[in-house]
């Protein structure tokens, strides 16, 4: 099961109000290599991996994503929060203001709600490791193209963090993936 | 509709204390899960999970429960401002 603790993995700062920046980092809110993607993939990927190691790694990273899509729906707000309906207007963000005000819904920068196409489970540990390396490198490019789009400096520092754990979980993902193979070849050949 | 939220200064900073803390054992919870027989990262973590502790104890003392499993003064404070994505960073 899961608590809630009342603080964020990271302490998020925003310089200025600025609805066109917040239209696009929600690309990472409810976007096909976004955190929430991220989460329930190995979340749900958990149940068929064969050893302690690798559930453990995709239950505590899955986990974390959930944290940071908390992290990104907290840019998003504090860029919006205080936009006047003049400083909404001809930036990307009036088409999100017209359905859901100043609420936050899991949609791409391009406005495509999010899908459960996004990710899979093939009840294969080999074929879902893959997929989920795949993945962090999808999202760590997404942060590049992310930063070089933002003109607020509290911003890029929340996206550089958060860039840099898609390297750590590419990182343990691999090690868990490796862990898996040699479990597999210890039964081919005993 | 907005709500008004006062931060305290003071609260932002052991708040910050706390979440690095707490980053260092997600860190080498990780890394051990990986990683389970190295006993120097194991050492670092049980050492940093005593010090969570520690600060947790102190954090929600002063300022509520961090979670609805914590104990809390009267009236309830779990639900008392501020919500993790109205904390405010800046010059803490
Ligand atoms: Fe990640």
């Amino acid at each position: 099961m899961w608590i809630y603790e009342k603080k964020l993995q990271y302490p998020v700062r925003v310089d200025t109000t600025n609805p066109r920046l917040a239209a696009m980092i929600i690309e990472q809110f409810g976007g096909a290599d976004g955190e929430l993607s991220a989460g329930i993939r190995y979340l749900t990927q958990r149940w068929s991996m064969p050893n302690n190691r690798a559930i453990a790694t995709l239950n505590d990273i899955g986990t974390e994503e959930l944290a940071h899509w908390e992290i990104i729906g907290t840019l998003v707000y504090k860029l919006t929060k205080d936009a006047t309906i003049d400083q909404v207007k001809g930036t990307p963000f009036e088409a999100h203001y017209v359905n859901h005000g100043k609420g936050l819904y899991t949609h791409d920068a391009s406005g495509n709600p999010w899908i459960a196409a996004y990710y899979n489970v093939k009840g294969d540990p080999i074929a879902d490791l893959h997929e989920d390396m795949a993945a962090e490198e999808k999202a760590r490019a997404t942060y590049e193209w992310l930063i070089n789009i933002s003109d607020d400096p509290g911003v890029t520092d929340t996206l550089r963090f958060l860039r840099e754990r898609e390297i750590v979980h590419f990182q343990r993902f691999g090690e868990a993936l490796r862990i898996v193979q040699e479990q597999l070849e210890t039964k081919k050949y005993y | 509709m907005t709500r008004e939220i006062i931060v305290d200064r003071e609260q932002m900073r052991m708040i910050k204390e706390l979440m690095e803390v707490s980053f260092v054992l997600l860190e080498t919870a990780l890394y051990l899960n990986t990683h389970p027989n190295d006993e120097r990262a194991l050492r670092l973590h049980n050492n940093t999970s005593s010090q969570y502790a520690q600060l947790k104890e102190m954090y929600q003392a002063r300022y509520g429960p961090l979670t609805n499993q914590g104990m809390s003064r009267y009236p309830w404070s779990y639900i008392n401002d501020p919500w993790p994505w109205d904390m405010d960073f800046n010059n803490v």
